[in-house]
């Protein structure tokens, strides 16, 4: 290669099972995480989403950043950074929680595994180790970034836990929602947890690097007849805006990484006010602003579901009090067609008064018709961000 | 039952107990060391033998604490004579700064416009020294009380009454370092070596580095009308100081309890509920003051557990490097460069010899020649030590608590040694004449006085621990974020010496707090 295009020498890593995902890649359809070249589609992305919703799809996680945190007082930790109630997690679950920063800004949501009293591991989107380890000061813990030592596939779908049983893992049909299961298998280690970003039935396998392809080989011999099929990340974003699952970067900027101190939000102005407890035993980061928050009503706004007429998909709109539109109220992070509710569905930025389920808004739309960009107002009324709940999900 | 209780008998400690105790509270006062006092206590180090073992001149202590709380009936002697700087050079020579002549045998020059430049400086000083007995602006000017806007507009007309010319000058050498400016200034070593030591002292910088005029700013404002005017040797030593406050504060109806000290704060509910003695002692109260440094305050009394990660990083990183040493010899008579040197000696003859001994310092050495501030008390009050005897009290500058390939013991050695072989230099025969000698390195006065870092002002006066900043930003109000949990030590507003301003600005807030109920 001539010299002046060097630097335009590919640089991404490549994720254990990149040969697999590479073999079935149609026109390089790839995008960057966390380094890694990840799938944003093969071959079609709707096709990929039915697999989802009806089928078993296969997606791989391993890009995720994965911090190992041990120690005596691990658990103690752990409760101190989190807004969750740790108390209320067991062994072998993995649990949603959001940490914040000292102001009750949202660093990040995501999941941790607790696999015994003191032992954890945390998925986070963006590097946080610096975060952790200034967290960490007082406590007798150990935080170890651990992104290479496991890769993991999503399996998701109302089909999943038929392949996991033709798979031949005891035990799937009890294994409840965020329970984890360790085991081995043929000689493997392998470790299942039923946790997804789909709002569906689904699981995560987790295994050594050096076991990837035979998970990946296994998995779709297995799965022949449970529509099994590889999925990227663009049939994921519609399967997770109707399960009313929030994403980094796009619903909210990570308190470390906002570029203005304005745009980081709390978990109350996200809807996930939920895994905020301010009743838990012991201090939590960010504990006194939240409760502050809550108290005195301080919430700039909510980010709540929309439903909105019609079928023109509305992401970055904004929404209005009256028609006319002289009342602005905020605008939509994600939106989309949902192909399952038959839907035009979004999440959207409102004041918290706008946010109960009903209240009437409206929305304007812009949108390409025949090489030419057009605006409509339309109405819209606040919902349930989980806007898919299916009862498999839980069951 | 107690309404609050202080952590510690520190001048600032007592300053807040007896204002709270003066308001009708009932106040309780916990000291870890054997007496009263921290940092400004009289200790026999030999037998026979007195001295102010930390600080050992009173300049700073604020003329309206001292009137307000009565101090002169307390037996604290304000009406002594105020006594000069002298800067011993080689060759026996030496300037003193209240006598122009002797400035003038070196440079007319500077003979002549050191009382101007120094008077300027003081009229700058005293300016930004009008927020000493206030609280600091908050940062969002829009929550600000109608009192702390009061105060900031009473801050800028004493700037805009500096005029523009002083001003232009007070911005353009804020953050300038005290080299440059003794260059401005002056011509000759001598006197700019003395104006770098007083932009030095307390602090791990050198006189080449940034934010060291301000630290000048900052001691020269506690030698104005905020402070007594001029530089002090209490008679009975800087433990005077305290016991008078000590007394102040028990007649207010305060109790003070000594060899009490504390292990942390007791939080209940988010909230201050008492504190948890050495021992396991428990003693219950809504409100606890601390006038421990912020370190030992946030880190071991309240814990990190109870409090926010930015908060804690912020504290931990305070620049706590404490360079100072103590030393006082026992002298069973004077050197003749010595005998009538009833005021302060500052050994520092050239800016070049502090920036080496600084250097030292820098890479965690102790200075091979360090910068010296000697006072002989006995020379005012020779009931200090047995007749015809002395003592002399050394400030020694550097001898860093972050201490490098060097142990403590090995660094307490040296800085002893090497000052000895300093003020030999200039006062010939003084070696002989030390009978005893007791040296405090930074981490003697961390261990005996509790001050973290054995650092002068529980935290060092630079642009970025000052004012809002102070002891980190938010915090600035003397609340800690627990609470009913406050600071009223050196290293809240304004800072540290002998001042009682930290002391007196808490015991409003706290007093603020309790008329409008926020806490029990
Ligand atoms: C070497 C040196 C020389 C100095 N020289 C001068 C000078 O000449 N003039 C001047 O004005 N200033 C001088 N200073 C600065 C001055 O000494 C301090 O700034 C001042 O003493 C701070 O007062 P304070 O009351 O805030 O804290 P301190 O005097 O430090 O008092 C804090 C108190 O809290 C107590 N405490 C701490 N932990 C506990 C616990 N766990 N339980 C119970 N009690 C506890 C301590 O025992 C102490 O009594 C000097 C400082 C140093 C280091």
């Amino acid at each position: 290669m001539t010299a002046y295009v060097e630097h335009l020498t590919p640089f991404l890593r490549k994720t254990p099972f990149h040969p697999r995902i590479e073999a079935l890649m149609h026109g390089s359809h790839w995008m960057r995480w966390t380094g890694h070249y990840s799938p944003a589609a093969f071959e079609s992305v709707q096709s990929e989403y039915f697999t989802i919703r009806n089928g078993a799809s296969v997606y791989d996680v391993s890009p995720l950043i994965k911090y190992r945190i041990r120690g005596r007082q691990a658990a103690d930790y752990v409760n101190h950074l989190i807004t969750r109630d740790l108390s209320k997690i067991k062994p072998m679950h993995a649990f949603y929680t959001a940490w914040c920063q000292d102001d009750g800004m949202l660093v990040e949501e995501g999941t941790i595994f607790r696999f015994g009293e003191n032992d954890f591991l945390l998925n986070s989107a963006k590097d946080q180790l610096h975060w952790l380890e200034q967290v960490a000061y007082g406590f007798e813990v150990e935080i170890q970034e651990a992104s290479n030592e496991l890769c993991g596939l999503s399996l998701q779908g109302p089909q999943s836990r038929d392949v996991l049983r033709a798979f031949g893992i005891n035990g799937i049909d009890h294994l409840p929602r965020f329970g984890i299961l360790e085991l081995e298998l043929q000689g493997r280690w392998l470790r299942i947890d039923r946790a997804g970003f789909t709002g569906d039935l689904g699981y995560e396998i987790w295994v050594k690097p050096d076991d990837a392809l035979w998970l990946w080989d296994r998995l779709f011999e297995v799965g022949r007849d449970h529509k099994i099929a590889p999925i990227g990340a663009q049939a994921l974003e519609t399967a997770r805006i109707e399960a009313g699952f929030i994403l980094i970067d796009v619903d909210y900027s990570g308190a470390l990484h906002a570029l203005r101190p304005s745009n980081r939000m709390s978990p109350y102005e996200l809807g996930i006010g939920w895994t905020v407890n301010l009743n838990k035993e012991g201090y939590f980061v960010g504990k006194r602003a939240l409760k502050r928050e809550k108290e005195q009503g301080l919430s700039r706004y909510v980010l709540t579901g929309i439903e909105i007429e019609g079928r023109k998909p509305a992401p970055g709109s904004f929404l209005y009090a009256d028609r006319k539109g002289r009342r602005e109220l905020g605008l939509t992070t994600s939106a989309c067609w949902s192909p399952t509710l038959k839907k035009n569905i979004a999440f959207a930025r409102v004041p918290s008064a706008y946010a109960k389920p009903g209240t009437e808004m409206w929305i304007e739309i812009w949108y390409h018709k025949e090489h030419k960009i057009e605006r409509s107002m339309v109405r819209c009324r606040a919902a349930n961000r989980m806007f898919y709940d299916p009862p498999r999900k839980s069951a | 039952m107690t309404d609050a209780i202080i952590i510690g008998a520190g001048h600032n400690g007592l300053v807040t107990a007896a204002y709270l105790a003066k308001a009708g509270l009932k106040v309780k006062v916990l000291e870890g060391a054997p007496q009263v006092g921290g940092a400004a206590v009289t200790r026999e180090f030999v037998p026979g033998y007195q001295v102010s073992s930390v600080a050992h001149l009173l300049h700073a202590m604020h003329p309206t604490i001292a009137r307000d709380l009565n101090l002169a009936r307390y037996g604290l002697d304000l009406k002594a004579e105020r006594v000069s700087t002298r800067s011993l050079l080689p060759g026996g020579r030496s300037i003193d700064v209240g006598d122009a002549a002797s400035i003038a045998a070196l440079s007319r020059a500077d003979a002549e416009a050191y009382p101007v430049v120094m008077s300027r400086l003081a009229r700058m000083a005293d300016a930004l020294a009008s927020y000493a007995l206030h609280t600091p602006p908050r940062p969002d000017i829009a929550k600000m009380d109608w009192e702390g806007k009061l105060n900031l507009g009473k801050f800028a007309w004493a700037m805009r009454r500096l005029g523009r010319k002083d001003m232009l000058e007070l911005t353009r050498i804020l953050t300038m370092n005290v080299n440059d400016l003794a260059g401005d200034y002056f011509e000759s070593e001598a006197v700019r070596g003395l104006l770098c030591f007083e932009g030095v002292l307390g602090l791990a910088l050198g006189p080449r580095s940034p934010s060291t005029v301000f630290n000048l700013l900052y001691r020269l404002s506690s030698l104005g009308a905020n402070g007594q005017g001029g530089l002090l040797l209490p008679k009975g030593g800087m433990g005077a100081v305290t016991h008078a406050l000590a007394k102040a504060a028990q007649i207010a109806g305060a109790t003070i309890r000594t060899s009490a000290a504390v292990d942390h704060i007791l939080i209940e509910n988010d909230a201050a509920a008492g504190v948890v003695l050495s021992t396991g002692e428990e003693v219950r109260a809504p409100r606890v003051v601390s006038n421990a440094d912020p370190q030992r305050t946030a880190l071991q009394f309240i814990g990190p557990r109870n409090l926010d990660t930015m908060f804690v990083s912020r504290i931990r990183h305070m620049r706590m490097n404490g360079c100072t040493a103590k030393i006082h010899l026992a002298l069973d008579g004077l050197p003749e460069a010595l005998t009538d040197r009833r005021g302060r000696i500052v050994v520092a003859p050239r800016p070049d010899d502090i920036e080496r001994a600084y250097d030292c310092a820098k890479y965690g050495r102790v200075s091979d020649r360090p910068a010296l501030e000697l006072v002989i008390p006995t020379l005012s009050d020779p009931s200090l030590a047995p007749a015809g005897k002395h003592v002399a009290s050394i400030v020694a500058q550097y001898c860093p608590y972050r201490i490098r390939e060097t142990s403590v013991n090995e660094a307490r050695r040296q800085i002893g040694e090497r000052s000895l072989a300093v003020l030999e230099e200039v006062a010939p025969g003084i070696k002989q004449r030390v009978t005893a000698m007791e040296v405090l390195t930074p981490h003697d006065l961390e261990a005996q006085f509790g001050m973290s870092g054995g650092q002068w002002h529980h935290g060092e006066i630079t642009l970025d621990q000052v004012l809002f900043l102070r002891p980190a930003g938010q915090a600035q109000d003397y609340r800690m974020p627990v609470p009913g949990v406050y600071l009223c030590g050196a290293g809240a507003h304004p800072g540290g010496n002998i001042s009682g301003a930290p002391g007196y600005n808490a015991a409003r807030e706290i007093l603020k707090d309790v008329r409008a109920r926020r806490v029990a």
